[in-house]
């Protein structure tokens, strides 16, 4: 584990704003309440008086919530690790900054996205696996090599539910980094295309593209589970 | 139109940027073509299980490593 400086000079310097604008930064059902919750508001005033105890709490309250978004982006734990290290280093500077017009879940949740993409960024980049062996494959005439099959994913058991979500996440991870990424940002932190691009510092077409892709790729590695579970 | 090119264009197909007379085509093979049926179907099925499995509340966030939480709260006065 690292240690940061708190001084200002951590690379961490796009802290956002909670502004209106932030709010769609976040999954949807993050954005229902907008509004800091009272607990969270008189968190909020003790960590603005820079009431010690107070730095704990929000450690220990949504460092574990910040910790699941970092493994999304970063698969390697200390590399999550630092992401949210630095995260918190980031809001810790910041809080002053927080505008109170948005929740304080809400706003260290962009930052930690933040932070696990900065992190990316800076990691020694290994070459890009190719997502062509994940995509549909096709005959000659242009129709399927192998048809699609209806899923069943309703009335599942609980046992089955967690099954298929440690699926889905691990199928997640399986894809190429360049395309997980603009998965998780745009299907999963619901960002729009334009934010997205902006945030991975390539064009909003290869934003599309690589959406597309990814998708495609997911749907062919949940397919034969999901399948044999419709067959079953 | 075949199922290769039902494929490529099904995002701006469901994000409704298709323009008239391509979603005309597209909306035919659709009826002619089951397993173009499925895939569109699977396809919104991915997108809504990726961001189903991932919302907060269906999430149990872990615990926050207890050397986690003293690294950073050491780092934030780095000098003591």
């Amino acid at each position: 584990m690292k240690s940061l400086p708190c001084d200002g000079s951590s690379k961490i310097d796009a802290v956002p704003r909670a502004t209106p604008i932030a709010i769609r930064y976040v999954p949807d059902a993050m954005t229902l309440e907008a509004t800091p919750a009272p607990s969270e508001q008189k968190l909020l005033e003790r960590l603005l008086a820079g009431e010690e105890q107070a730095y704990e709490e929000l450690v220990r309250s949504y460092g574990g919530r910040m910790l699941a978004v970092a493994r999304r982006f970063l698969p390697v734990e200390e590399d999550a690790r630092d992401a949210v290290q630095d995260a918190f280093l980031s809001a810790f500077r910041s809080i002053h900054r927080f505008e109170g017009n948005a929740r304080l879940s809400t706003w260290l949740h962009r930052i930690v996205v933040n932070a696990a993409l900065m992190k990316l960024r800076t990691r020694r980049r290994h070459p890009e696996q190719s997502i062509d062996d994940l995509l549909p494959g096709y005959l000659e005439d242009g129709h399927f090599e192998r048809p699609a099959s209806p899923w069943r994913t309703d009335g599942l058991d609980p046992a089955e539910e967690h099954e298929l979500r440690e699926l889905v996440l691990r199928s997640i991870h399986s894809l190429p980094e360049g395309h997980r990424n603009v998965l998780l940002l745009r299907d999963i932190e619901g960002l729009d295309t334009e934010e997205a691009a902006d945030l991975l510092q390539i064009s909003p077409g290869a934003v599309k593209t690589r959406l597309h892709r990814a998708r495609q790729a997911l749907r062919e590695l949940l397919e034969p589970h999901l399948r044999e579970r419709s067959a079953s | 139109m075949k199922c290769r090119e039902f494929v490529e264009f099904l995002m701006e197909y469901l994000d409704g940027a298709l323009g008239e007379s391509e979603r005309r085509v597209f909306e035919c093979h659709i009826e002619d073509c089951p397993a173009c049926v499925n895939y569109l179907e699977t396809y919104r099925e991915t997108v809504r299980l990726g961001h189903s499995v991932c919302t907060p509340d269906a999430e149990v966030p872990p615990d926050v490593p207890e050397e986690l939480v003293q690294a950073i709260l050491s780092a934030r006065h780095p000098k003591r």
